[in-house]
């Protein structure tokens, strides 16, 4: 569980985060959501302790990231994942070298003992027998997949993902989701996925904060998503003129079928 | 927060094998051919400029032996490598912050500041006084060249030359100049690189600045170190 308490953060004059109190839910997919620039990305990168936050406070269970210090913030981080927008993966490196590389690190396993957990998480992916490929060897898709492999090498109680969708075709986008998803049911961790992407809203957003100018505009479930009489987020939702067509037709059809 | 302790030793050692690698032998051919030129211009320039005065022409080995130990070599070879060896640094700790692979790898728990830096300042203090030993030996052997072919003198003068007046000091100052460079050079590109900010014009500008101020803070040492050294 990650909780977030009154958050606010300042870029000089902008004030990019108003105050956000959000509670972060263990085994389930929490969705960070917004328009570009309501601030998904900063809080994102408060949560993992790469922006300092101008004020407040981020709870992992007890221990509050804004105070520890070094030793005590790297301690934290093994036991976190994080999937880039960009993938991160180090391009000099073969794709079995990339998802070793906190084992070879942090751990004192045999090669044989690495090799075998790279391979589990190849499997838990989809890619098996890609080890010897290089990141620009094989396709977005997979290059996400390997940055999923990597993040859970060392088997994460948190799980963070910034946009894993952006760039994707929407069947490979529902592939990502599903992994992502089935991850943190199977390990019961805690994961924070940062989108802007519907079909993510709808399928697995089993808890939502919705951001909107820096501040929280709503919060609840991809059950209460359609329902939710918030005006901004139902024009966020509805964006797009072919989705809102459909939503039309949808109350059209219900009306005559009262 | 560079000189931490690694997180994996062996990791650390891969790394400075790594950069090693690419420091010494990659910069091998460039630091030959360039050395071999100075030692030849200075062996010319001097013949030339003694002729006809009273000084002995056995002077001319001298010269170029201690000119190459005490300044030429060492200065030229950091120079030389603060071009090469520091825009390269400065691009690729700068080209890993722009693709995330730093926050990548600070998410994971690596002290990045000492995993980046910290190989490439121990490999540059290991290889590049080695080079520079290695630049103060072709220079001579390109004097040599330059003058025993052309027929200014013959090659016992010019050994004559080699062994006269030598100070093992002189060769201390060498390699206080070479560790002091080395350190200079390296540490002004990784910051360069490290703190990068924007895109791919700022990447080229901090690479720049990384080569200008390294050979900028090169010189100043130099001359604080001559004056120091000699004093």
């Amino acid at each position: 569980m990650i909780r977030v308490e009154g958050i606010y953060k300042s870029f000089k004059d902008a004030e990019i985060l108003k105050g956000i109190d959000f509670l972060f839910e263990e085994g389930k997919t929490n969705l960070i959501i917004g328009k570009s620039g309501a601030g998904k990305t900063v809080l994102l990168k408060i949560l993992v302790g790469l922006i300092k936050p101008t004020k407040g406070h981020v709870w992992y269970d007890d221990d509050d990231l804004c105070s520890m210090n070094k030793h005590e913030l790297i301690t934290l981080r093994m036991q976190v994942g994080m999937l880039f927008q960009g993938n991160a993966l180090f391009d000099s490196m073969t794709i079995e070298e990339n998802i070793r590389f906190p084992l070879d690190m942090f751990t004192k396993k045999t090669l044989k003992e690495k090799r075998t957990r790279v391979n589990f998480c190849l499997e838990r992916v989809n890619l098996e027998g890609i080890n010897n490929k290089y990141p620009s060897e094989i396709s977005g898709g997979m290059q996400k997949r390997v940055g999923i492999a990597r993040s859970i090498v060392l088997k994460p109680k948190y799980l963070f993902a910034d946009e894993p969708n952006s760039g994707l075709d929407p069947k490979t986008a529902i592939r990502i989701d599903e992994l992502l998803s089935s991850i943190t049911k199977d390990n019961n961790i805690t994961t924070i996925i940062n989108t802007h992407d519907m079909n993510s809203v709808m399928e697995i957003g089993d808890n939502i904060c919705f951001l909107n100018e820096g501040k929280l505009e709503w919060k609840g479930n991809k059950s209460e998503v359609l329902e939710s009489p918030n005006e901004t987020l139902q024009e966020f939702i509805f964006a797009s003129p072919f989705l809102q067509r459909l939503k039309e037709n949808a109350l059209k059809n219900l009306e005559s079928e009262k | 927060m560079i000189f931490r302790k690694p997180e994996n030793w062996s990791m650390y050692y891969k790394e400075t094998i790594r950069q090693m690698y690419d420091i010494g032998i990659g910069s091998l051919m460039i630091i030959f051919v360039v050395n071999i030129f100075i030692g030849a211009v200075t062996a010319v320039q001097f013949t030339y400029q003694l002729s006809g005065t009273f000084i002995p022409k056995y002077y001319i080995g001298y010269i170029v032996r201690d000119m190459a130990i005490i300044e030429l070599a060492v200065t030229f070879t950091s120079i030389i490598l603060a071009g090469k060896v520091g825009s390269n640094m400065a691009s690729e700790i700068g080209g890993m912050r722009q693709k995330e692979h730093i926050d990548a790898m600070e998410i994971m728990g690596v002290n990045t500041s000492s995993y980046l830096v910290m190989p490439k300042i121990t490999a540059a203090l290991i290889v590049i006084p080695i080079l520079v030993s290695l630049a103060a030996l072709v220079s001579i052997v390109g004097g040599y060249i330059a003058t025993i072919y052309s027929g200014s003198f013959s090659h016992e003068e010019f050994i004559q030359g080699l062994r006269s007046f030598f100070k093992p000091q002189n060769v201390k100052m060498m390699y206080v100049k070479a560790f002091v460079f080395s350190y200079i050079l390296t540490s002004i590109a990784c910051y360069q690189g490290y703190f990068v900010k924007g895109g791919s014009i700022e990447l080229g500008h901090a690479s720049t600045r990384a080569v200008v101020f390294g050979i900028i803070v090169i010189l100043m040492a130099d001359y604080f170190l001559a004056v120091i050294l000699t004093g």
